[in-house]
């Protein structure tokens, strides 16, 4: 089309009816959305900013987790499960039943003899290596066949499959006479593969070759033990042979045994505790040490300042340490509250100098000499001009305050020198975690994902709340 | 310049003095004292080794001793080792702290403004969105589950290559200082990397910038000459109280790659009740972080021009 003809078909849509005047009424002063406060506004901007609100409810999940949790998970954090050490997560495992423990005479060869009669150059490994009967976390009791010219053998046991002479594994005990051709190992078995190996001696020297037998050790419990572990009542009746489901432990347990979710809870009301408690403390102390420097101004606020500035160049980690030790730690008490002492006595500098400087900002602004020049009293202007508006640092600070405060809690305790054990937090968690880093590695895994979760959430939080709070600390993208 | 260095310094020389008087009285109100663990308990015996160290004098007393003594550079004997000097302690060990914290701080400081560059000129693109992700990481897990976790990958790399390429535990040669450095940075650089990204964002809606561009500048000068440096100033100034938290850092990367540096003696030292070893690591460590943060400001006056003419 040409543009003639393009402009002709446009004002042939256009009719007198666009032109007819309109009978709805708009006041140009009219406010067209409900007025929003400070509040409010920063509540909206809040919640359109995802990682914020997802954060939120991390929080609040957190919060959840601490006070609930041990409602519904009632495990006592310091029982020991001997059964179940440094268990990784799984479904709730299951035991037999077995008699009490009773020595086992094990096999002597009648026909055969104790001492070798020829020393041969080389000694065969013993063959036919088998489990006497279905093995057991009470006793694994192996039997092979004797070998001609042996004066003894030697047990190994590997947990994993042996590559070679020297790959045997731990030397359970030795057999000192040819026809002795059984054994009963009660060593610390667990209920995993294990991998026994048997080589021949001529009462000198061991032989080269070895036969290897893999062994699979059912759980097992004694009917006291499980009586007096409350998985059984008195009147109940089991036989030798039946199963019972052990105690769940959804999260695995420690190196003691004790139930890694409980300890998490506990641990989470240490950890959590120090972690808002200590910076709410502070930051109230540093309103009100900074509000004071900053409203009154002049000398008074440099020597504030100045003191608190010597407070800043104390080695922080170094004070810490000498404070908790200065207030000293019982034998039975946790050594929370020195921390938390310490940590108040150490942090409130930060605080003060933020709200110093917004308070000389604020008192310089336009609308405080307005206010003032309206008649505004004092405690007018502190209480609805001056205390909202350093509310935003004030928060900002205290979000961004609670994971510095728990890592600093989680870092003592992972030196040794936060919570006395068996107080669990989970920085003495990671402690005992690292040391079977490489073997169980759930006991370091799953405290250290609720640190730093909980570090994570608090910081995106904080960043939320900057974004929503404070105009000026809004990123400009 | 040398007005505000000189302003600086004796400001730094007040506060050493302060933590020194502060670390004196704290170490006094401990309950037990450095002759606990000795096990020659007679009272005679006991009333000698007090008169021998001094600690039968009255407080004050003890305070204007430890003072001159201090003034002096002698910071005594250790009370659990007793025969070596704190001063042969310090000086043995604070080098291989030293080496270890410096090369963290030189990683954390090129690691963040590198990063923090980057994510700024491919904001909200993907190496954006990587980086910032691995920064986050960064600053919530808590330094020694990477110090753990490090050496665990330092393992497994080393099995995978077969022998022992990069030593796991130890020090000595520059493999040695490589990962534990490494690990000590990582905090501080994310944390350094979000400022720079923040700051550079800033300086780019900058009046000068805009002026540079319409002066018709290239983009690598003007990101070089102008962007960069205004960028770095934030950075430069959170540098010197982050040196300190990677002091106290530095205790725990110590403890897990074995390291013989003066944290873990420091460590040993409040565990045993070591007065003179604590009393000289403290003043010590305190006197060398105040004189790093001078001099991270003074090199700010270098950089910032604003701050010298006040």
């Amino acid at each position: 089309m040409t543009d003639s003809t393009l402009l002709k078909t446009q004002l042939q849509a256009v009719s007198n009816l666009d032109f007819s005047p309109s009978d709805t009424v708009q006041s140009a002063e009219q406010i067209s959305r409900p007025s929003l406060s400070y509040w409010q506004d920063a509540w909206i901007r809040l919640k359109k900013n995802t990682r914020a609100i997802v954060s939120l409810y991390i929080v609040i999940g957190l919060a959840l987790f601490t006070l609930v949790g041990p409602i519904l998970w009632q495990v006592d954090p310091a029982l020991q499960d001997l059964n179940q050490l440094s268990q990784a997560p799984s479904l709730p495992k299951q035991a037999i039943f077995v008699e009490e423990h009773t020595r086992w005479e094990g096999i002597v060869l009648e026909n055969f003899p104790a001492e070798p009669e020829a020393f041969l150059d080389v000694l065969p490994a013993p063959t036919n290596l088998r489990t006497a009967e279905a093995a057991t976390t009470q006793a694994v009791r192996i039997v092979w066949d004797p070998v001609v010219g042996a004066g003894g053998y030697a047990v190994y046991r590997n947990q994993h499959l042996p590559e070679s002479i020297n790959d045997l594994g731990l030397p359970l005990g030795t057999k000192l006479a040819g026809n002795e051709v059984s054994y009963e190992d009660r060593l610390n078995i667990e209920g995993r593969d294990y991998y026994y190996s048997i080589v021949s001696t001529d009462g000198y020297d061991e032989s080269d070759s070895y036969i290897t037998l893999k062994v699979t050790p059912d759980l097992a419990i004694t009917k006291t033990e499980a009586l007096s572990r409350g998985l059984i009542t008195e009147e109940s009746i089991v036989a030798n042979g039946e199963t019972i489901d052990l105690e769940f432990h959804p999260f695995g347990t420690d190196y003691l045994g004790r139930d890694m979710l409980a300890r998490l809870m506990e641990g989470a009301r240490v950890s959590l505790f120090i972690g808002i408690v200590a910076p709410f403390l502070y930051v109230m102390f540093g309103i009100f040490y900074g509000g004071f420097a900053g409203y009154f101004g002049g000398n008074l606020d440099a020597i504030l300042m100045r003191f608190a500035d010597f407070v800043v160049a104390l080695p922080f980690l170094l004070f810490m340490i000498l404070f908790k030790i200065a207030f000293g730690i019982g034998p039975g008490e946790s050594g929370v509250l020195p921390m938390l002492i310490a940590l108040v006595l150490l942090g409130w500098p930060a605080t003060a100098r933020l709200v110093r400087g917004q308070v000389l900002q604020i008192r310089t602004q336009g609308y405080i000499e307005a206010a003032r020049l309206l008649g505004a009293k004092d405690h007018y202007l502190i209480i609805r001009h001056i205390i909202p508006n350093t509310m935003g640092v004030i928060l900002v600070t205290l979000t961004f305050a609670v994971p510095a405060a728990i890592f600093t809690e989680a870092f003592l305790s992972f030196i040794g020198m936060g919570v006395a054990p068996p107080t669990p937090s989970w920085g003495s968690m990671c402690n005992e975690g690292v040391k079977t880093m490489l073997s169980h590695p759930h006991e370091l895994f799953f405290p250290a994902l609720f640190i730093s979760t909980t570090v994570l959430a608090f910081n995106l939080l904080g960043d939320g709340l900057t974004e929503a709070l404070d105009s000026r600390m809004r990123s400009r993208e | 310049m040398l007005a505000y260095t000189l302003k600086r310094l004796l400001a730094g020389v007040v506060t050493v003095w302060f933590i020194a008087t502060a670390t004196f009285i704290a170490m006094h109100s401990v309950p037990g004292d450095p002759l606990m663990n000795d096990k020659a308990v007679t009272a005679e015996i006991r009333a000698n080794l007090e008169k021998k160290y001094g600690l039968d004098k009255s407080g004050p007393e003890q305070y204007l001793i430890f003072m001159s003594n201090m003034l002096r550079g002698d910071f005594g004997i250790s009370f659990t080792q007793q025969n070596r000097k704190v001063n042969d302690i310090i000086r043995d060990h604070f080098p291989v702290s030293a080496t270890l914290g410096l090369l963290a701080v030189f990683f954390a400081a090129i690691g963040g403004i590198v990063w923090g560059a980057l994510t700024a000129i491919y904001r909200n693109r993907l190496p954006d969105i990587i980086i910032m992700f691995l920064v986050i990481l960064g600053i919530s897990v808590p330094s020694f589950v990477f110090a753990a976790l490090g050496q665990l990958s330092l393992v497994k790399i080393n099995q995978l290559l077969g022998s022992s390429v990069i030593p796991v535990a130890g020090w000595g040669t520059f493999g040695h200082m490589l990962v534990p450095s490494l690990v000590l940075g990582l905090g501080t650089m994310a944390l350094l990397t979000r400022l720079m990204r923040s700051s550079m964002l800033e300086v780019v809606n900058e009046d000068y910038i805009k002026t540079a561009k319409a002066k018709g500048l290239s983009p690598i000068r003007i990101f070089f000459k102008h962007q960069l440096r205004n960028a770095i100033l934030p950075v430069l100034t959170v540098l010197g109280p982050q040196i300190a938290a990677i002091t106290t850092g530095g205790f725990v990367v110590e403890l897990v790659f074995a390291i013989p540096g003066l944290g873990r003696y420091f460590v040993q030292a409040v565990q045993q009740l070591d007065y003179t070893v604590i009393m000289g690591t403290t003043v010590f460590y305190g006197a060398f972080l105040v004189f790093m943060v001078i001099l991270v400001d003074i090199i700010y006056g270098f950089v910032d021009p604003r701050v010298r003419l006040q």
